[in-house]
């Protein structure tokens, strides 16, 4: 029966040690204030200033109307260019599209004789490229059915499509990229705190002596858990309410209470998940490498950057078992869709599930590993 | 061998030095001169200074105040250190402490001998004949973490001496070496100096009897100089007769107060008390390696049993397979009568452990050291202040009572293991070299301590030792040799049966019949010649220092690559690991939405309306989930995130089509991805027009499509498949994390461990240091490189259409800057944890959110935009896509090499501006 004294005394001495470690100390705070900020403001809306150019062989009414249509934000003002450097910018990424308006554009369009406006999109840039092309369509045929319905009247289409955004009305990426920077911050932080605390006690000895001491592995684990998990939650909370709520003007749905609840069952599967790693490694090196190997796809894969209905079938059922996903999908339903304990519970649950699952692979681990290391 | 010292201009002069480290003062206004040609010794008890005053004539720390002259030139001018250390050779504190474990002996040599520039040849002939005399030549293969601390101090001793210095400084050589391996160590350094007879050498000690042989003497206590002279002088300036007294005599009248010579009570074994440890039949095996042999010994409750053997003979596995830490491979060890059981807290509770090394936390403060082991012990809080205050009066630690460790010299970090292994008042300790490193006046009051925990308290003690006069003050003691027991008795037994004059006599003789050395003084490879292969060895050649010299840094090169190949593991993830990131980033990251789940709120619920929901259904986008039975349902769903599109049809929706009522569908799409949410919203708005345009077509039997006044071509991946944008847009991000994810400890690490120290002492300049350090990785970055191509033309089929060179050169360029940075976070941080985490912050933020992978750099904004354009993987994610997808070669990317070739330089010379040169 693991005594919690050991693991509130063992607890309260990471603290010590992390306390005395200014540059440590500055990394958290960097993490979860400027770090927030910066990946908030500078991520930009999918469309957002995208860089356009224009080649007009036209030079007609129709074609400057259609190029006036192109302006901030969504798009920077439209360059000028010539066939020749149209390619040229495309090549070296100046631009993500280029419209090229064909010689007597707007007389084909009055006589009904097809002569389609070519548009090139760089298709490098799948963000834009997707959804921005559909868009540049919609606005040059916006622009040409305008046109022409100055000349002839035609009637409006019968259904109407009301298109609405919910919990973002106005799809600020803001929002999103604060979240997801957090939420990244929160597994990196969990995870290289604790498995660098426990390696370096294994690097230093000390952990030899807590062994020869009446404390259990498992208190040692449940110590390193607690403190670092502690200081990850109080650093993700001055994000959250100080830099996301009141500098970010992010309007926060739901309960508040039920996120950190969330956080710190997800920080428990994430500390678990860097004490496992610390039992493979034999190495801080090793363990760096491993970190990267693990925190990559943790990230990329989690939801956060890309949405997770795109993953291959087998990549989506492995990414279930990892803590990320359910965090990812947890956060983003407390905190922009107001969602409830009702909703997220099957998150939390497979959450806890997780932890307990890598808390016990390193508990059995762990001494196996020590032995392994003298 | 007395020269005429004062005649030679001094090797070392002090003047006024003073040196603190932080509010401790170290050095408090040395001025002294320590003669040339001389054999100097350094004595005093721990922490007054003696390691600071060494590193200072070494030049391995910076000085503060007052002046250091070595070799006649200022160490505050760094032209005079970088000449002159090349004639000084310096030994740390610590077995083995700037020695690289995982190489071997050979390897070892070589590294030092090209640091300070010998010939392939010259460094051959010179550790062909150092092995010789040391008698290393038959191991040279073995790495040096497999070696005892005899060996590795006799090996530290030849990498110092490789290059035939004229000053030899040397910090505790000694201490924690066996007497064997100690008398062969001093014959050495007497031969070499019968035939270098110029050199000097400085050595502090803590061995009293190492220190009657030293020519001159300087006796220090805090900070300050207390005596200096010859043996005989300070012994007849005290009227002692031996050197312990005399020094004991010269210490202030508050210290001397403190010594009292140790009285030994005879041992009165208490009637039916039994065995405290019975071990029987004990056997380690390391793989093949067996570390302990069958050892067997009782040891009596309240005895005091000594354990004595060289390094590495298997002292400290035993004694950890007594505590549990190792479980042993075969044999039974039995602590009160009980056999030790790794989940027995009950027996932890009673029993106090010592490991060799120090073991406690560097960043508690000794007093929170003390506390937290009594709480961990389970003591009564109510007792635990008074008993803590009690153990740091007992131990003299008041002084020290809120100091870190790590400021502290091994002498007191070693009082207070013993310390900790105490608190809790245990009935048995298990202490392994508890006195190593502690000074004469300590160890005195340390063992009267455990002298009377044994006889009042019936404490039983198991001890190991290197002193021979400790050992004479255990009740029984244990030879050990090789994993086995050679002889078990008490000590006056042992020198009677052997028939020797002292212990220390005893055992060596012991030592030398185990390891079959007949001769009886003789050394085991005594050369023919006394002057030795040493004195052959014509002076190395004193050329000029070049500005960059290949030599030099080529050794770092080949020792950091020697290591990596020595850590297959961490080679292995670099090289797979990066091919498996490849795969899972590749195939994971599409950003093709489809199987979006979506529902329908169907208000009018006639077959127009279901046609409209089947038409969304029947794409690859979208699944449709059961309908929506309402709008709190609709709410509900959308809220717990299972849709992520709803769809609202208002009532009369089919008759208002067929009057030709204006009528609208409503969509809600879930914006908490707003990416995703755009993707969506475009999907729909093409699913309504091609639903508008079908149902026309076939229920109006009209035909005008609207024409397609947009004919859309994409560029450079046509068929606008994730795969082809994506592979491009993976290497660069893995060539900047797992590189600078490999350097990153690199110099970090080094300081933890010790061997920067060799940056400090030897001619290596830090550019050769940093330059050679990081060849390697960029080699082994490039391989990256090359699997990561060939995986995306061979593997994802995503073909190379530019040119190759100019993405190689690319790549080139870009692996240094990733290098570069690792070394940069290496360099500046303190810890192992703060390096790794800095690069990760570094490396892992900017390149996935700011250089263009999903988003292109012209869009973003603020901090993100400065950071994203300033960024060289921005300008490599430039070049792969360029070469990859749209057919570039050197001319159309040019724009993108130039911050690449300007990141170089920066990357690779900020670490060298950073990294320091001496210890400050």
């Amino acid at each position: 029966m693991p005594s919690s004294s050991h693991i509130f005394r063992l607890g309260v001495k990471e603290l010590w040690s992390l306390a005395r470690d200014p540059i440590m100390l500055l990394l958290i705070a960097y993490s979860f204030t400027a770090s927030i900020y910066i990946a908030a403001t500078a991520l930009p809306e999918t469309l957002h200033h995208v860089p356009i150019a224009v080649v007009d062989e036209d030079a007609s009414p129709l074609s400057r109307s259609i190029i006036q249509a192109f302006y901030r934000p969504r798009f920077n003002p439209p360059r000028m260019v010539t066939l020749a450097d149209a390619d040229a910018g495309l090549d070296s990424g100046d631009y993500t599209f280029v419209l090229d308006i064909p010689p007597d554009f707007q007389r084909r369009v009055l006589k009904g004789t097809v002569s389609p406006i070519q548009l090139n999109i760089d298709a490098t840039r799948m963000t834009q490229a997707f959804s921005g092309g559909g868009y540049v369509r919609q606005i040059v045929s916006g622009e040409v059915e305008g046109f022409i319905q100055r000349y002839r009247a035609t009637a409006p289409p019968p259904v109407g499509l009301t298109l609405r955004a919910r919990f973002n009305p106005n799809l600020q990426q803001a929002w999103f990229g604060a979240l997801t920077e957090m939420i990244n911050n929160v597994t990196m932080l969990g995870i290289i705190l604790t498995g660098a605390a426990l390696l370096r006690e294994r690097e230093h000895g000390t952990i030899e002596h807590l062994l020869v001491m009446p404390i259990t592995p498992s208190e040692i684990m449940l110590s390193k858990i607690w403190s670092m998990s502690a200081v990850v939650l109080l650093a993700a909370m001055v994000g959250l309410l100080w830099i996301i709520r009141g500098i970010l003007h992010v309007p926060i749905e739901g309960s508040v209470g039920l996120f950190v609840l969330g956080a710190a069952i997800h920080l428990f599967a994430a500390t678990s998940l860097g004490i496992f790693m610390a039992t493979v490694a034999r190495s801080m090196p090793q363990f760096g490498m491993l970190a990267v190997l693990i925190l990559l796809p943790l990230q990329l894969l989690s939801g956060s950057f890309t949405p997770r209905e795109s993953l291959p079938a087998v990549l989506r059922f492995v990414m279930e078992a990892a803590p990320t996903t359910h965090f990812v999908a947890l956060g983003q339903a407390i905190l922009f869709r107001g969602a409830g304990l009702s909703d997220v519970w099957p998150h939390l649950a497979a959450l806890i599930g997780i932890g307990v699952v890598f808390f016990g692979i390193a508990l059995v681990r762990f001494r196996k590993s020590l032995s392994e290391a003298a | 061998m007395s020269l005429p010292l004062q005649k030679l201009a001094p090797v070392v002069r002090f003047e006024r030095v003073r040196l603190r480290y932080g509010k401790t003062v170290a050095l408090d206004g040395i001025t002294a001169d320590i003669p040339a040609a001389a054999m100097v010794g350094l004595i005093g008890p721990d922490a007054v200074g003696k390691s600071s005053l060494l590193s200072l004539i070494a030049g391995a720390r910076a000085v503060q105040e007052g002046r250091v002259m070595t070799l006649e030139g200022d160490m505050a001018d760094p032209r005079h250190r970088r000449a002159v250390c090349r004639r000084i050779a310096y030994m740390p504190q610590g077995l083995g402490r700037n020695l690289y474990p995982t190489l071997s002996i050979e390897e070892n040599l070589q590294f030092f001998g090209c640091l300070f520039g010998l010939e392939q040849a010259e460094r051959r002939r010179r550790i062909d004949g150092l092995c010789r005399d040391t008698g290393l030549s038959d191991f040279l293969a073995r790495p040096v973490g497999q070696l005892s601390g005899g060996m590795k101090q006799k090996l530290g001793l030849c990498c110092a001496l490789i290059h035939d210095p004229d000053l030899l400084v040397l910090d505790e050589p000694t201490t924690g070496v066996d007497p064997l391996a100690r008398s062969q160590f001093w014959d050495l350094i007497r031969r070499l100096r019968v035939a270098r007879p110029g050199m000097s050498v400085v050595v502090a000690t803590a061995y009293m009897e190492e220190a009657e042989q030293f020519e001159w003497l300087m006796a220090m206590n805090a900070g300050r100089i207390l005596a200096s002279g010859s043996p005989a002088q300070l012994r007849n300036q005290t009227h002692t007769d031996s050197l312990d007294a005399a020094f004991i005599a010269l210490l202030p009248e508050a210290l001397r107060s403190r010594h009292r010579p140790v009285t030994i009570p005879a041992f009165k074994e208490a009637a039916g008390s039994g065995f405290a440890i019975d071990a029987r039949e004990l056997t380690k095996k390391f793989g093949a390696f067996v570390a302990v042999n069958r050892v067997s010994f009782q040891i009596r409750r309240g005895e005091i049993f000594g354990f004595l053997g060289s390094n590495g003979c298997g002292k400290s596995t035993t004694m950890k397979m007594l505590t549990g830490l190792l479980p042993p491979t075969s044999g039974v060890a039995q602590l009160f009568g009980l056999p030790v059981r790794v989940d027995d807290l009950a027996t932890r509770r009673r029993v106090g452990y010592m490991s060799q090394s120090f073991s406690l936390y560097s960043e508690l403060s000794i007093h929170q050291n003390l506390v937290l082991a009594a709480r961990l012990y389970g003591m009564d809080p109510a007792q635990i202040s008074s008993r803590v205050d009690e153990m740091v009066l007992r131990f003299d630690l008041e002084r020290n009572r809120d100091s870190m460790p790590d400021q502290l010299p091994l002498g007191i970090r070693q009082r207070l293991s013993l310390a900790v292994a105490m608190v809790h008042q245990p009935e048995l300790l298990i202490l392994d070299e508890p006195t190593s490193g502690v000074d004469p006046i300590a160890r005195d009051v340390l063992w009267q301590l455990m002298i009377d925990l044994s006889r009042k308290d019936e404490v039983t003690i198991f001890v190991s030792t290197h002193f021979m006069n400790e050992a004479m003050r255990c009740d029984r003691i244990s030879l050990m040799n090789a994993g086995s027991v050679l002889v078990t008795g008490r000590p006056e037994e042992i020198v009677r049966l052997r028939g020797s004059a002292s212990l220390e006599e005893a055992f060596i003789s012991y030592l030398k019949e185990a390891e079959g050395i007949s001769a009886p003084a003789g050394h085991p490879s005594e050369p023919q010649n006394p002057v030795g292969v040493i004195s052959a060895t014509t002076p190395a050649p004193v050329r000029r220092t070049p500005p960059f010299s290949i030599r030099r840094s080529w050794s770092y090169t080949l020792r950091e690559a020697r290591e990596l190949r020595r850590d297959p593991v961490r080679l292995t993830m670099a090289l797979l690991g990066t091919a498996l990131l490849m795969l899972i980033i590749g195939y994971g990251i599409s950003l093709d939405v489809e199987n979006l789940d979506f529902a329908v709120l169907d208000h009018d619920g006639t077959g127009l309306s279901r046609d409209y929901a089947l038409n969304l259904a029947g794409s690859r986008y979208f699944h449709e989930a059961h309908p929506l039975r309402d709008d709190r349902d609709l709410e509900r769903r959308m809220r717990s995130g299972e849709l992520a599109l709803a769809i609202d049809i208002p009532p009369h929706f089919a008759r208002s089509i067929g009057h030709g009522n204006p009528v609208s569908v409503g969509a809600w799409v879930d914006g908490s991805m707003p990416q995703r949410a755009e993707t969506i919203q475009g999907y729909i708005q093409g699913m309504h027009q091609g639903w508008l345009e079908e149902m026309a077509t076939r229920r109006l039997g009209q035909n005008h499509p609207s024409p397609a006044w947009v004919e859309t071509r994409y560029r450079y991946n046509p068929d606008v498949r994730s795969l082809p944008a994506m592979v491009p847009s993976v290497i660069p991000l893995l060539l900047l994390l797992i590189p600078a994810m490999l350097t990153a400890l690199s110099v970090v690490r080094e300081k933890e461990l010790g061997s920067i120290i060799n940056l400090y002492v030897t001619p290596v300049t830090r550019s050769e240091f940093l330059l050679g350090k990081q060849l390697p990785y960029v080699v082994l970055s490039l391989l990256n490189f090359s699997l990561l191509t060939l995986m995306a033309v061979g593997l994802f089929r995503v073909p190379v259409k530019g040119s190759l060179a100019a993405l190689s050169t690319g790549a080139l360029l870009f692996v240094i800057f990733s290098t570069g940075f690792g070394l940069f976070c290496s360099t500046f941080t303190r810890s192992q944890i703060a390096a790794l985490f800095l690069t990760l912050i570094g490396t892992l933020i900017p390149a996935v959110q700011f250089a263009g992978i999903l988003s292109p750099v012209s869009s973003l904004e603020g901090m993100g935009a400065v950071i994203g354009k300033s960024y060289p993987a921005t300008h490599f994610l430039l070049i792969c896509r360029g070469v990859f997808s749209k057919g570039l070669g050197f001319r159309g990317l040019a724009a993108s090499f130039w911050p690449l070739l300007l990141a170089v330089p920066v990357m690779v010379g900020l670490p060298i501006l950073l990294l320091r040169k001496q210890e400050t």
